[in-house]
C-alpha cells in the first residue's frame, strides 16, 4: 500500500515535470510590457481593460465599455467633478434659458474634429437629429424624446416625414436654441451624457464606417481601427483644443471574462482595469494594496412590486418585505463591501442625497412579520429575476430572509435577461423582482422620473394606476424650478411621497471597484466609474 | 470509391437544410424579445422598436423568416447581427483563431498522446505505464477552467513563460490555451491507444509477424500500430470537428475572440443569422472530418474497401 502510494507520488511529480519540460520551448520573449518608455508625468502609454464595446457612435452607445473609450474621444459640452459631480462647462461657453424650457446653448470658437473639421452648433443639431430619428435605429434615441418634434421623428405608424426636430434651430456658428417640449431644470446636466456628444460630416457619409474608427472631438483620436474583441488603440490628438492630456496613448484591451482581466493585471500586462470581480474582492486588497480602488458608483439596486398583480396593491404587505430583507447583512456576506445598504432612493454620488429616508428600509422582523399577518400577507411569494447576471446569490439570501421572518413559502422565477425584460414590460410578474438602475447624468431627478414616474421610461411596476400623480407632481415642480437647491426640495418631497407608496422598496448603492498596476499614477475614477483618462499618467519603471 | 466519395458529398445537402432550419427555428422559439434587450436596463423608444423589427422581419411568421434568410445565402449573403456586423465578416474573423487554437490542440494531443499510449502500452505494468495511467486520470479527473486558471497563474503569472490572455502576442499567444484545449483528448488518445496496442500485440498476426523473423520495430511500427490506430483515428478526427465548433470555456478564460465564445454570445442575443451560419458552418467541418476519417480508415486497414 505505501509502495503504492509513493509510486503514484512519483508519478504525478514526474507528470508535472513532463508538462513543465514540455512548455521550455516558448521562453525568451517576456509578455510585453507596455508604457516602459514614459518619462515620469507626461508621455508614455499605458493600457485599460474593458469589455467588448456594443457600439462605438454617440447615438448608439449606452453601455460602459463603449462610453468608456467615447470619453477618451469625445469632449462633452459639460463634464463633471469626479468627487462632487458638480458640473462645469467644457465646450459650453453657457447653457442658458428664461423659462427652462427653451435653451441657448453657446459654445467654444475654434474646436475642430480629429479629421480637422471645424466644431459648430450644426455638429450638435445634426448629431442629435439623427439620433432621435426612430430610421437611424439609434439606441440613446429616447434621450431626446423631451426636445420638441421627437415625436415627428418617432410616429406612431409609418416612416417620419421630416429629418430634423422642431425644437433645435441653428442660431449662428457657435450658438443653438433647443425647445423642450416641458421646462426642465436639469437639461444642461443631461448635456453631459454620451448621446449629446457633436458628430462631423463624415459621420452622415456612412456611419457604419464612423462605428469602427469614431472621429471625435477629444483628447484622443483613434490609431487605426478598432479591433473587436481584441482592442482599440488611441494616440494623443495633436490640434486637440483642451487641455492637454499626459498619456501619449492608450491601448483599450477587450476581455470576455473579468476573472481573467484580473489576472493579467496581477501578471503585469494591463496598466487599468474597470472593475475586480467579486470572486476576487477578497484578496484584491492585498494583492494590489493602495492601488485597490473603492468608490461609490451611481448603481442602485431595488426590488419592485407588481402594483398590478394581486395581492402585491396593498402597501402593508410592500412595507413587511421592505422590512424584512435584512440589507447590511447580504451586504458584508455577500457582497463583501461592493454595495451599501440605501435607504433613501436618491444615491450619494448626487446632489441632494440624504441618509435614513425610508424607515422601511430599516430590518424589523418584528413589525414586518405583524404588519404580514394584519394584512393577510399570502402564504406563497414568488421572486424573479434574471440568472445571468450574478443576482441568485443575493435573491437566495431575500428569499430565505423572507421565509424566516414572514413566514411564507417562497419560489424563483428566473430567466434570461431578455425574457425578464419583455415580462416586465407586459406586466407578468406575479411577485417582488429585481430593478436595477445607473444614472445618466449626476441629477437626483435621474433617479425618481425614469424609475418611478407616471410615464417613466424604465417603470415597470404599474405605478401608473396606483397613486403616482403626487410624486410626479412634485417631480414636475423640481423640473419647472431655477435653482438647483430649491429645485432638490422638490426632489425630496417626491423621494418621501415614492418611499411612501414603495412601488419598490432600495436595497442597495453600488461601489466601483477597480485596481490598476505599478505602471500608472493618477488613476481617478470619475462618478460615471469611467477613468479620466486624460489625467492618467505612466510611471517609469 | 469515387462513387462512394460523391455519395457522401450527396449527403450534404439535405443535412445542410435540415440543419439550418433547425437551427434557425430553436433561435426563433428562445423566449424573450432580443431588441428590447439591445438597450439592457435603459428604454427603448416603440418606434426605433419597430424599425428593428420590420428590417430583422421579427414579425414575420417562422417559415418566411426562414425564407429570407435562405434566399439570402443563395446570394451570398449571410446576413447581419443586431449591430449591423455582417455575419460573414464575423466569422472570417474568428474562424481563424478557432482553427488556430485547434491545430495547436490537435497536434498537442495527437503527437504527445500517441508516445505516451505506445511507450505505456508497449510496457504493461512498467513504471512509465503508471506514470501515463496516473498523469492522465488526475487530467482528466479536473475540470477544464480550473486547468485553464492553473496553467494561467504557473506558467503566465508565476514562471512569465507565455502571456495568460489575448491573441495579440502572435503566436506564443496560442500555445497555453491549446496545450490546456488539448489536454482532455490527450488523455483519451494515450489510454485509447494503450489498451488497443495491449489487445493487438497478443493478435495472431503479431506472433506470426514476431515468427517470421521481422525486427521488434518492424512488427510494432508497421504491423500493430498501424491496426491499433483505427480507434484513435476515428476519436481524432471527432474531436478535431469539436474543436473546430470552438470551445466556450478555453476562449473565455484565455481571452481568445473565437468561434465558440461567438456562438454563446449570439444564442444569447437570439442572433439568429449568426447562430446559423456559424453552426451550419461547423457541421459541414464535422461532416468533411468524417469523411476524411473514413478514407483513413482505408489505408489503415487493406480490409476495408468502399465500393
Amino acid at each position: 500500500m505505501r509502495q503504492m502510494k509513493r509510486m503514484s507520488l512519483i508519478a504525478l511529480l514526474m507528470a508535472l515535470a513532463l508538462v513543465a519540460a514540455a512548455c521550455g520551448g516558448g521562453d525568451g520573449d517576456d509578455p510585453g510590457q507596455t508604457g516602459d518608455d514614459g518619462g515620469g508625468a507626461t508621455g508614455g502609454e499605458f493600457s485599460v481593460g474593458i469589455c467588448e464595446p456594443q457600439f462605438l457612435m454617440p447615438g448608439n452607445t449606452q453601455e460602459t465599455c463603449g462610453a468608456q473609450v467615447l470619453q477618451g474621444l469625445f469632449t462633452p459640452l459639460v463634464e463633471f467633478d469626479p468627487d462632487t459631480a458638480e458640473p462645469s462647462n467644457v465646450i459650453a461657453e453657457s447653457i442658458d434659458s428664461e423659462d427652462l424650457q427653451t435653451w441657448t446653448v453657446t459654445i467654444q470658437d475654434g474646436w475642430t474634429f480629429h479629421n480637422g473639421e471645424p466644431l459648430t452648433a450644426q455638429s450638435y443639431v445634426n448629431a442629435w437629429n439623427w439620433a432621435a430619428n426612430a430610421q437611424n435605429k439609434a439606441l440613446n434615441s429616447y434621450f431626446f424624446g423631451n426636445i420638441e418634434g421627437y415625436a415627428d421623428l418617432n410616429p406612431e405608424k409609418g416612416k417620419p416625414e421630416t429629418e430634423e426636430m422642431s425644437g433645435l434651430k441653428v442660431i449662428d456658428d457657435t450658438s443653438f436654441e433647443v425647445t423642450l417640449s416641458e421646462p426642465f431644470s436639469q437639461f444642461p446636466l443631461t448635456v453631459g451624457y454620451t448621446a449629446f456628444y457633436p458628430l462631423p460630416d463624415a459621420f452622415f457619409d456612412d456611419p457604419d464606417a464612423f462605428n469602427e474608427a469614431p472621429i471625435g472631438n477629444g483628447p484622443y483620436m483613434m490609431d487605426g481601427k478598432w479591433r473587436h474583441d481584441r482592442e482599440i488603440k488611441v494616440t494623443k490628438y495633436a490640434d486637440y483644443s483642451g487641455e492637454e492630456p499626459n498619456a501619449d496613448a492608450i491601448e483599450f484591451r477587450i476581455y470576455a471574462d473579468a476573472n481573467t482581466q484580473y489576472t493579467d493585471l496581477i501578471a503585469g500586462q494591463v496598466d487599468i482595469i474597470d472593475s475586480v470581480p467579486t470572486e476576487q474582492l477578497a484578496q484584491a486588497p492585498q494583492e494590489l494594496g493602495d492601488r485597490f480602488v473603492q468608490k461609490e458608483s451611481s448603481y442602485f439596486g431595488y426590488l419592485q412590486f407588481p402594483l398590478y398583480a394581486d395581492p402585491w396593491g396593498n402597501v402593508e404587505l410592500r412595507r413587511a418585505v421592505s422590512m424584512a430583507i435584512d440589507r447590511e447583512a447580504i451586504t458584508t456576506a455577500i457582497y463583501q463591501g461592493a454595495y451599501t445598504p440605501a435607504e433613501s432612493i436618491i444615491p450619494p454620488v448626487v446632489p441632494g442625497f440624504r441618509e435614513n429616508v425610508c424607515d422601511v428600509c430599516t430590518h424589523d422582523p418584528e413589525q414586518a412579520a405583524q404588519l404580514w399577518e394584519a394584512n393577510d400577507g399570502p402564504s406563497d411569494i414568488v421572486l424573479w429575476f434574471n440568472n445571468d447576471g450574478g443576482h441568485e446569490e443575493w435573491m437566495e439570501a431575500v428569499s430565505n430572509q423572507l421565509r424566516q421572518t414572514l413566514g411564507v413559502k417562497t419560489k424563483f422565477e428566473s430567466m434570461a435577461f431578455e425574457e425578464y425584460l419583455t415580462l416586465q414590460d407586459q406586466h407578468e410578474l406575479t411577485g417582488p423582482g429585481r430593478g436595477a438602475w445607473v444614472f445618466d447624468y449626476p441629477s437626483p431627478q435621474n433617479y425618481l422620473e425614469p424609475i418611478f414616474g407616471c410615464d417613466g421610461s424604465s417603470q415597470e411596476m404599474g405605478y401608473e394606476d396606483h397613486g403616482c400623480e403626487e410624486a410626479q407632481e412634485a417631480i414636475d415642480a423640481g423640473n419647472a424650478e431655477p435653482e438647483l437647491d430649491a429645485a432638490i426640495e422638490h426632489y425630496h418631497r417626491a423621494e418621501e411621497l415614492i418611499l411612501e407608496d414603495l412601488p419598490a422598496t432600495p436595497l442597495w448603492f453600488g461601489v466601483t471597484q477597480s485596481g490598476y498596476g505599478e505602471g500608472v499614477d493618477n488613476v481617478i475614477f470619475d462618478v460615471f466609474s469611467f477613468v479620466r483618462l486624460e489625467q492618467v499618467e505612466v510611471v517609469d519603471a | 470509391m469515387g462513387q462512394y466519395f460523391i455519395r457522401r458529398i450527396l449527403q450534404v445537402i439535405p443535412v445542410f437544410f435540415g440543419a439550418t432550419f433547425l437551427i434557425f427555428a430553436m433561435v426563433f422559439a428562445l423566449p424573450g424579445d432580443p431588441i428590447r434587450a439591445l438597450a439592457g436596463e435603459k428604454p427603448l423608444s416603440e418606434a426605433v422598436q419597430r424599425e428593428f423589427r420590420t428590417e430583422y422581419h421579427l414579425d414575420d411568421p417562422l417559415p418566411v423568416q426562414y425564407g429570407y434568410y435562405i434566399g439570402g445565402l443563395f446570394q451570398g449573403d449571410f446576413g447581419q447581427t443586431f449591430r449591423g456586423e455582417p455575419v460573414l465578416d464575423i466569422m472570417k474573423d474568428k474562424f481563424p483563431i478557432t482553427a488556430r487554437l485547434a491545430l495547436i490542440a490537435f497536434l498537442f494531443e495527437a503527437t504527445l498522446g500517441v508516445v505516451a499510449g505506445v511507450l505505456a502500452g508497449l510496457k504493461r505494468g512498467s513504471f512509465v505505464d503508471n506514470l501515463v495511467l496516473v498523469s492522465t486520470i488526475t487530467v482528466v479527473s479536473v475540470p477544464i477552467f480550473v486547468l485553464g486558471f492553473l496553467a494561467q497563474l504557473l506558467l503566465g503569472v508565476q514562471l512569465k513563460w507565455f502571456p495568460i490572455a489575448g491573441v495579440q502576442h502572435g503566436a506564443s499567444s496560442y500555445f497555453l490555451p491549446g496545450m490546456v484545449l488539448g489536454s482532455l483528448s490527450l488523455c483519451y488518445v494515450a489510454r485509447l491507444l494503450r489498451t488497443s496496442l495491449g489487445e493487438n500485440l497478443r493478435a495472431d498476426y503479431v506472433r506470426t509477424a514476431t515468427a517470421k523473423g521481422l525486427s521488434r520495430l518492424r512488427v510494432v511500427g508497421r504491423h500493430t500500430l498501424r491496426n491499433s490506430l483505427i480507434p484513435v483515428v476515428t476519436f481524432l478526427a471527432v474531436d478535431l470537428g469539436f474543436l473546430m465548433g470552438g470551445a466556450i470555456v478555453t476562449e473565455t478564460i484565455f481571452n481568445m475572440p473565437g468561434i465558440g465564445r461567438e456562438v454563446f454570445l449570439g444564442i444569447k442575443g437570439q442572433e439568429g443569422a449568426l447562430v446559423v451560419g456559424i453552426v451550419t458552418a461547423g457541421v459541414l467541418i464535422f461532416m468533411f472530418a468524417n469523411l476524411v476519417v473514413d478514407l483513413l480508415y482505408a489505408i489503415l486497414d487493406p480490409r476495408i474497401r468502399y465500393d
